[in-house]
């Protein structure tokens, strides 16, 4: 710190379960650098005990965050975007550190991060209109389908795109009332803890998104083989092998998976493929015509 | 007193089956090179036919065919062809609707009233809705340009032979795959009389294939590296087994597994409504459904009376003859599925649960097995969290609706239930609140090709029917 009398406050970075800060259980760390290999932080490094302990607080946190009116989630989503704005100057240093990019560069991420945000906070009350219809069925009936969350959803972020990434996989999952357990990109975790202290400060119910840092080969075969997980998002598993594994773990309890495409392209503006992904069709049936 | 029927079989007359059979690959019968296996009529055990057991060799001169049309044909079709290759399909099942509804019965054991006037005239609407669709599908919400997957691997159960052959095939071909289709091994028949039809549409070659076999076609047909999707109907075991065996390779797959329904009546319901309810939800086809309402949740208020009328209505219900008109309870499929249900429902009289069954004569000949309900069940029996696949009722009691909930909850399965109660919104809330993919307020069992079908957490995923069941057999535009 020369030229500067002041010796700067470091932060801990932690893990982000039920709403809360906790270390790890098993008191681990490891050390992430910058693309100039220079010592950034020391990141806590969730075991498959932690991973169990944020499944737990999913469950819970589906519990009430599924019940909310679509309206309520829009708004719950928005709210996020407003609270990650007043953090902008910190997302953009947190991405420069990470990915080693130019200001221009991280200010462009932070920006779609945000937006992203936003797009999926306006499809909260409209999703289920483009996914659900009413049916037109030969008989007496009344008969419609309506796309509603699948659970507790277990995801990988992307290693490289630490924030607008993350944001891409979070957002989807969340928007349609599912929670979330997501492994944040294990070389630049930093953005990602700086965004659950956003969803921390925002109106996110306490459980509905789970940030661990640490090593997806190491946590997600727990969560992949868990029986109260319903769907993974393997995006961040570029891995064949890890990537057959999990999905061989998953059949165990017929686990959904998706699947990102290679290379994929965050700054595009997405379809409704990721929401769908994690929504189940419910058709409900009732006789009609007797009056 | 009871009324005396005279008998009234349908006849089989107007089917002609062969002695021996092959499979169907490239637009032709051929033999088979594996060992020949016979079909039996469960009803009677005389056998109907010998059918060929399609062996490594056979599963890749299909997959070959269906390639070939796919890469030639069938994917470079217009959508407005393809489209009418369909309607054509759906009428001659509707021409030949009799032949086919005898023969179903025939192999498969159900009563004839119910292969006459569900699962025939269910298939060829399936066609006529698909056929509609194979030059609309940049309308159906996968993007501007959705494209088929290729060749579709489809694997389907003997208890609703052709119809679950019409759920798999129209949409492949509407959409403009290519299919390879396994029959189940107790019954070929029906798939083997729809390959004809295939040739009365002068459908082109190859885009049809019928391989008939036990399971190890099935899995050599899910292991061939040339198939880009895979559909299957069946057991949870045997789903998850297909996830794990395809896991690392780029096929996609729709899943259509088992199910332990709960048909949840309330104490404001419509009683004897509910009672025709519950015996169509667990005794239609034997209860051989995956959606069956075999867990009936009782309001405690009103479950002695209704147990007291489902006794009194199960004792009108005439099983026997699956040929007879008048028949309600046909053959069970096979002597394995009836020694399952025979070994289930001794497990719960183990556990102390209490049996009835109406007084019914069972034929000697044949695999028979009774309507039967068991009382005083509790969630930790096994006739209470398996799926039996029988006519076997498991009544359960609740006090409140949030009990109801969670009993019907209470289990891995998530395919569909029921709800009877007078109040509109009680429907809504507990239709909300059951985690099922489909749901029966105040009917059950309804089937239709406009309304997707398929389940939520172990019961599998993917739908089948309606615009949703598209997307099992295209791409999504997605560049994330």
């Amino acid at each position: 710190m020369i030229g500067n009398d002041r010796v700067g406050v470091r932060k801990t970075h932690k893990l982000f379960i039920g709403g809360a800060f906790p270390r790890s259980e098993s008191g681990r760390t490891y050390e992430v650098i910058n693309t100039r290999g220079e010592f950034l932080a020391n990141i806590a490094k969730a075991s498959r005990k932690d991973a169990r302990d944020a499944v737990i607080s999913a469950r819970t946190g589906f519990n009430s965050w599924s019940k909310a009116s679509a309206y309520n989630r829009g708004q719950v989503l928005y709210r996020i975007a407003e609270v990650m704005e007043g953090r902008k100057e910190q997302f953009i240093n947190d991405i420069q550190d990470a990915e080693g990019t130019s200001n221009k560069k991280a200010t462009t991420q932070t920006d779609q991060a945000i937006d992203r945000v936003v797009w999926y906070a306006g499809w909260a009350d409209k999703y289920s209109q483009v996914l659900g219809n009413t049916n037109p069925v030969s008989g007496p009936f009344f008969n419609f389908s309506v796309p509603e969350p699948t659970g507790v959803v277990a995801a990988v972020a992307p290693q490289d795109s630490s924030l607008l990434g993350l944001i891409s996989v979070i957002a989807p999952i969340i928007v349609s009332g599912n929670s979330v357990i997501v492994i944040a990109s294990m070389n630049s975790p930093i953005p990602a803890i700086t965004l659950s202290e956003c969803l921390a400060t925002s109106d996110v119910i306490a459980g509905n998104i789970n940030i661990l840092t640490g090593d997806p080969a190491e946590i997600m075969p727990s969560l992949a083989s868990h029986l109260d997980v319903n769907a993974l998002d393997l995006t961040g598993i570029t891995d064949p092998e890890l990537h057959a594994s999990l999905e061989i773990e998953a059949a165990g309890s017929v686990k959904r998976v998706r699947s990102s495409p290679i290379n994929p392209q965050w700054q595009v503006t997405p379809t409704l493929s990721r929401v769908r992904a994690f929504t189940e069709i419910k058709t409900v049936w009732h006789p009609m015509g007797i009056l | 007193m009871s009324f005396q029927y005279a008998p009234a079989p349908e006849s089989t007359a107007i089917v002609n089956i062969k002695s021996s059979n092959g499979l169907f690959i490239n637009g032709e019968f051929t033999p088979g090179h594996g060992t020949p296996f016979k079909t039996i009529n469960p009803a009677t055990e005389e056998v109907l036919a010998e059918i060929a057991q399609a062996n490594q060799e056979d599963v890749d001169a299909a997959v070959r065919a269906a390639r070939r049309a796919y890469d030639k044909t069938w994917s470079k079709m217009p959508g407005r062809d393809r489209g009418k290759y369909l309607f054509r399909i759906a009428r001659l099942i509707q021409e030949r609707a009799r032949e086919f509804a005898v023969l179903e019965t025939m192999d498969n054991g159900k009563p004839i009233r119910e292969s006459r006037d569900v699962d025939v005239p269910i298939a060829a609407a399936h066609f006529f809705y698909h056929a509609g669709w194979a030059d609309k599908l940049e309308f159906a919400g996968y993007g501007t340009n959705p494209q088929p997957l290729g060749v579709a691997a489809q694997i389907i159960p003997w208890n609703f032979p052709l119809l679950m052959l019409a759920w798999k095939i129209a949409p492949a071909l509407a959409t403009g795959n290519t299919v390879v289709l396994k029959p189940a091994e107790t019954t070929p028949l029906t798939a083997l009389l729809f390959a004809e039809i295939c040739q009365q549409a002068d459908l082109p070659p190859g885009v049809v294939n019928i391989l008939t076999g036990d399971g190890d076609t099935g899995r050599m047909l899910v292991e061939h590296p040339d198939v880009n999707k895979i559909a299957f109907t069946g057991s949870t075991a045997v789903g998850q087994a297909i996830q794990r065996q395809i896991a690392g390779s780029s096929k996609r797959l729709t899943l259509e597994l088992g199910g332990k329904a709960a048909n949840i009546v309330f104490d404001d319901a419509p009683i004897d409504q509910a009672v025709e309810g519950i015996v169509n939800g667990i005794y239609f086809n034997q209860g051989h459904v995956c959606c069956a309402g075999s867990r009936l949740l009782l309001q405690e208020s009103i479950a002695e009376k209704t147990i007291e009328s489902l006794k009194r209505r199960l004792q009108t219900l005439r099983l026997g003859d699956p040929l007879d008109k008048n028949t309600d309870i046909g053959a069970i499929n096979s002597r394995e599925q009836l020694n399952r249900i025979i070994d289930l429902t001794k497990s719960g009289e183990d556990e102390g649960a209490q049996r009835w069954s109406p007084d019914c004569v069972i034929p000697e000949k044949g695999f028979w097995f009774a309507p039967t309900v068991f009382t005083n069940v509790t969630q930790a029996h096994r006739i209470a969290r398996e799926e039996i696949f029988g006519p076997v009722l498991s009544v359960l009691t609740f006090r409140t609706p949030d009990e109801a909930i969670e009993k019907a909850n209470n289990t891995p399965y998530g395919l569909s239930a029921g709800i009877w109660t007078e109040k509109g919104s009680r429907i809504l809330a507990m239709a909300n609140k059951v985690r099922a993919g489909v749901v029966w307020a105040n009917t059950f069992n309804r089937f239709d090709p406009a309304s997707p079908f398929g389940g939520y957490k172990e019961s599998g995923f993917g739908r089948e029917g309606g615009i949703q069941g598209l997307g099992a057999y295209l791409t999504s535009e997605e560049s994330s």
